[in-house]
């Protein structure tokens, strides 16, 4: 009997799976036209699947490990199934190896059912819980329908009851894990996330140490092209895939500052909104954490209703999108390679380029950035009063140097000035041809992007590009991670493209060179805080170590460190827009840096060093890394500095 | 009988701002708190209509400043202004007020000082003796309208609030006590339209024959504060700016009163003692 109904019961589950996966297209092609190469994107997806998102979801080896038994069991199992079951080739080792993938999946679901026995608060619960047994009853199910054809059992072995015990169980199964993966359900994820792979709208993120970091740009010079996302259907086609492809893991929920800082947002949830955005209908369904300090169940959306509600509630309340700080931790940890920030901050250009609807103090920002050029509001011209006693060289004086010194908006705060005199001595110790702009620097644009503002972000950044075309140089060196990841990685779209640098990796790259000297390190024990916009934007976690390295500091790693770094609360536009929340995420970050240890912790980034000495009762002391390198400085051995001097093409050799 | 309050037709005057401190155009700031009041009348009053209107040349970089005004506009029917397009340097109280007496509005309101030109802040006054209409400075709230009289609070010194009833059509002035002017959006503002409609020229035959030299900063009295305790220091700092040492004089005759005025000048130092 089973040799009749199994055949029927996968073709059935087949064709429902079509239909489905038709009806879930068309869902994504609500979103707006984005070109990406389809059949390239296609054949890239095998390598993206096994190599990048493996290298993701491989840091943590025992969920890895499941998921290699089960997922990759249960394409075996699948595909090996229609030929054996379905198609009826049974002959020869077809059928030994469908034993063996359904049991190599069977032993991966055991995994999955123990993580569901006490599942981590971060993981979604709802139809999650029943995915272990379903994976089972797919898996077992197939097995025992194999043993007969295999011949390991009689054909005609058991009751005929237990047959269709059986092949309900297998029904079970293929209603899961086949009609589940285009009808929605746990397995949706196999289906979306493989296109979203395929598809995906930064494919120059793939590959081996490949980052796409910088936003993409909007078209203000078309007047028809909307100004960022108001809607569901607003994003790219492309991106509601991406949405539709997680798997409510949780992971982005763990590292997300925002969350842990009770404010109200929860990447998870965001995306999860999204999803209800699409096919339309409310977010009662949903199950995990929610918005800190919002219940679920309030809040209901449809592809071409507002995301944002006017007054009233809809998809997703204004100040969930204000709390994201962009500090990348849940993209970085997504493994279905999500994006959330871009998400985030389409919606922002919304509300403020359409509705002028930024919160708090950030429309008084971005009125300074307008009329000022810088976001505090200061004159333009009082920007170098900082170095009146330095004596910088100014680029309109020199035309060509090697390096242009970009000082940032740091350069109006005291603290930060502190820092940028450092940096002078050290690039005056290293006899480094630099110059500054002076007063024909502006803003780079950082914050007026990140809070939505592209225009007031074009508007400078031409600006700032017109400046730069005018002078000679070799590279960008700034102590400001945000300016170097605007210049470095967002100029380009724009016109101006240029290879910049953050100070720690020039000054490591100084000291390689034998230009700088050091005396060594009498200090207590130290930690490095890495910073977003350098680490998880730019992929720089090694030089800022090289230099503390070169100055004696043997580092006390936070727990939290490198790629998992926690943001200390200053990107994005945070600290402007000042969602409440019921901690503050400076002080849980020098809770980490206490919990490490250190007595003092080494910074490179003005954002960073602002918000950490804003903390009150620190235990920790925090300087930047160019002031710990000045305060070190020796002069060299006067050989070396000679030679240097005389024969620089000496140092090249050496 | 229930007194009916029905919606109201403002005209919101505004002008070419002047950064203070980079001097770039922008919307002037009390002119835009002057519409950021009849956008919130607006929204009290259902049916009420909103007109912006602007006298002066157009130019590139005033333009960009209107549309700083009509981005204030999202989410309401305001999505034009219209622009008197006058010569540069031509008076525009005589265009202003011929556009307004063509068809009235019930309330003009007008930001007490413009930040770029003359700034004398006579506009708003020139205006009202040329449209014989009552003017109210320093408007703080327009409380409602009724039967077209307006109930409306002004803002004096130091946080007081005064009441005052006006027969429709007025002009009212605002100043730093109005609310704050909203966000301006940069869609609505890039889509509004400038009905622009060219005037006949009148020129300011004065303004061309005074000659314009930057601001000084005015002297200022010195607050000597003679105190040991940080009380007294907190309670001279909180106390009112006046001297008080002044003199009210009434029923003098005028030569009494420049005695009085050029004793003060030569006290003060002004004039030679």
């Amino acid at each position: 009997m089973l040799e009749t109904l199994l055949p029927i019961l996968i073709f059935a589950a087949l064709g429902l799976a079509v239909i489905g996966a038709w009806r879930r297209i068309r869902l994504w092609r609500q979103g707006r036209p984005s070109v990406v190469p389809l059949f390239k994107g296609l054949a890239a997806l095998p390598r993206r699947y096994l190599v990048d998102l493996h290298h993701v979801v491989g840091r943590d080896k025992v969920i890895s490990n499941t998921h290699v038994a089960t997922a990759g069991g249960f394409v075996a199992a699948a595909v090996l199934m229609i030929l054996v079951h379905g198609l009826d080739l049974a002959q020869g080792i077809l059928g030994w190896l469908l034993l063996a993938a359904s049991a190599c999946m069977f032993v991966g679901s055991l995994f999955v059912a123990r993580r569901r026995r006490h599942p981590p608060a971060r993981l979604s619960r709802g139809p999650w819980m029943r995915l272990p047994k379903s994976l089972m009853a797919f898996s077992l199910g197939v097995f025992l329908i194999t043993l007969p054809t295999v011949g390991l059992l009689p054909s005609d072995a058991g009751h005929w009851l237990l047959a269709l015990l059986l092949a309900a169980v297998v029904a079970w199964g293929l209603a899961e894990m086949v009609v589940g993966m285009t009808w929605g359900g746990p397995m949706k994820h196999a289906f979306a996330g493989a296109l979203h792979l395929a598809f995906h709208r930064r494919a120059e993120r793939f590959g081996e140490g490949n980052r796409s970091t910088g936003l993409k740009a909007l078209d203000l010079e078309n007047e028809a092209a909307p100004l960022g996302v108001e809607k569901p259907a607003d994003f790219t086609w492309n991106q509601l895939l991406g949405f539709d492809a997680c798997v409510q893991c949780g992971r982005c929920e763990a590292v997300c500052p925002a969350f842990a800082a009770g404010q109200p947002l929860n990447p998870k949830k965001l995306i999860q909104d999204m999803v209800v955005g699409l096919a339309g209908g409310s977010d009662a369904a949903y199950a995990g954490s929610p918005y800190p300090g919002k219940p679920v169940g309030e809040h209901h959306g449809s592809p071409h209703g507002p995301i944002v509600g006017r007054g009233g509630k809809a998809l997703v309340d204004a100040d969930t999108l204000w709390s994201c700080t962009t500090c990348r931790a849940c993209v970085e940890e997504c493994p279905m390679m999500i994006e959330h920030v871009d998400a985030i901050v389409d919606m922002r250009r919304f509300l403020t380029l359409e509705r002028g609807e930024t919160p708090n103090k950030a429309p008084e920002v971005l009125d300074n950035l307008i009329a000022t050029d810088n976001p505090g509001g200061f004159a333009p011209g009082s920007r170098m009063n900082w170095a009146a006693d330095l004596n910088l060289p100014l680029m309109s004086d020199l035309q060509q140097v090697d390096v242009l010194l970009w000082l940032g908006d740091g350069a109006f705060d005291m603290r930060n000035q502190r820092t940028l005199r450092a940096l002078v001595k050290v690039l005056r110790a290293a006899e480094v041809d630099f110059a500054v702009l002076g007063h024909e620097e502006r803003d780079s644009g950082d914050v007026a992007r990140r809070l939505g503002d592209e225009a007031t972000f074009q508007s400078l950044a031409k600006r700032n590009i017109a400046t730069l075309d005018k002078y000679r140089f070799q590279q960008i060196v700034t102590c400001d991670p945000h300016s170097f990841h605007v210049l470095g990685n967002e100029y380009g779209e724009l016109g101006g493209v240029y290879d910049v640098r953050h100070h720690s990796t020039y000054i490591a790259e100084l000291h390689d060179a034998g230009r700088l000297a050091f005396s060594p390190w009498k200090g207590g024990s130290v930690t490095y805080h890495d910073p977003c916009y350098l680490g998880r934007y730019n992929g720089e976690y090694e030089a800022p170590r090289r230099v503390l390295e070169a100055l004696g500091i043997e580092l006390n790693e936070m727990q939290r460190s490198g790629f998992r770094s926690r943001c200390c609360g200053g990107g994005g536009g945070a600290p402007i827009t000042d969602i409440p929340g019921e901690r503050r995420i400076p002080d849980m970050r020098m809770d980490d840096v206490k919990e490490s240890g250190a007595a003092l912790v080494a910074v490179g980034c003005p954002q960073c060093t602002a918000m950490l000495e804003g903390v009150v009762d620190a235990t920790a002391e925090v300087r930047d890394i160019a002031e710990l390198v000045a305060d070190a400085l020796v002069v060299r051995p006067a050989a070396q500095a000679a030679s240097l001097s005389r024969q620089p093409q000496l140092e090249e050799v050496s | 009988m229930r007194p009916e309050e029905q919606g109201v037709e403002v005209v919101v005057l505004v002008s070419v701002g002047r950064h203070p401190i980079t001097g770039r155009a922008r919307r002037a700031d009390q002119d835009a708190r002057g519409l950021e009041l009849a956008l919130g009348l607006e929204a009290r009053l259902p049916g009420s209509r909103i007109g912006l209107l602007h006298a002066g040349p157009h130019r590139e970089e005033s333009e960009s400043a209107l549309r700083g005004y009509l981005g204030m506009t999202a989410g309401t029917g305001l999505d034009s202004l219209t622009l008197l397009e006058q010569a540069e340097g031509a008076d525009a109280i005589p265009a202003l007020a011929e556009h307004l007496a063509a068809a009235p509005p019930q309330l003009v309101i007008t930001g007490a000082r413009a930040e770029r030109g003359e700034g004398s802040g006579l506009l708003p006054y020139a205006l009202a003796e040329h449209l014989g209409w009552p003017l109210v400075n320093g408007l703080a709230a327009v409380e409602k309208v009724e039967n077209g009289v307006a109930t409306l609070l002004q803002a004096l010194p130091r946080g007081q609030r005064r009441r005052l009833k006006v027969r429709l059509p007025a002009i009212v002035s605002v100043d730093a006590a109005a609310p704050a002017a909203r966000q301006s959006a940069f869609g609505p503002a890039r889509r509004a339209e400038l009905e622009a409609t060219p005037v006949a020229a009148e020129l300011d035959l004065e303004l061309a024959e005074w000659p314009m030299v930057p601001a000084r900063k005015r002297p200022k009295r010195l607050k000597i504060v003679k105190s040991a305790s940080a009380r007294d220091r907190f309670k001279a700092a909180a106390a009112k700016a006046e001297g008080g040492s002044g003199q009210v004089l009434e029923g003098v005759s005028s030569e009494q009163a420049a005695e009085a005025i050029f004793k003060l000048l030569r006290e003060e130092g002004v004039l030679p003692r």
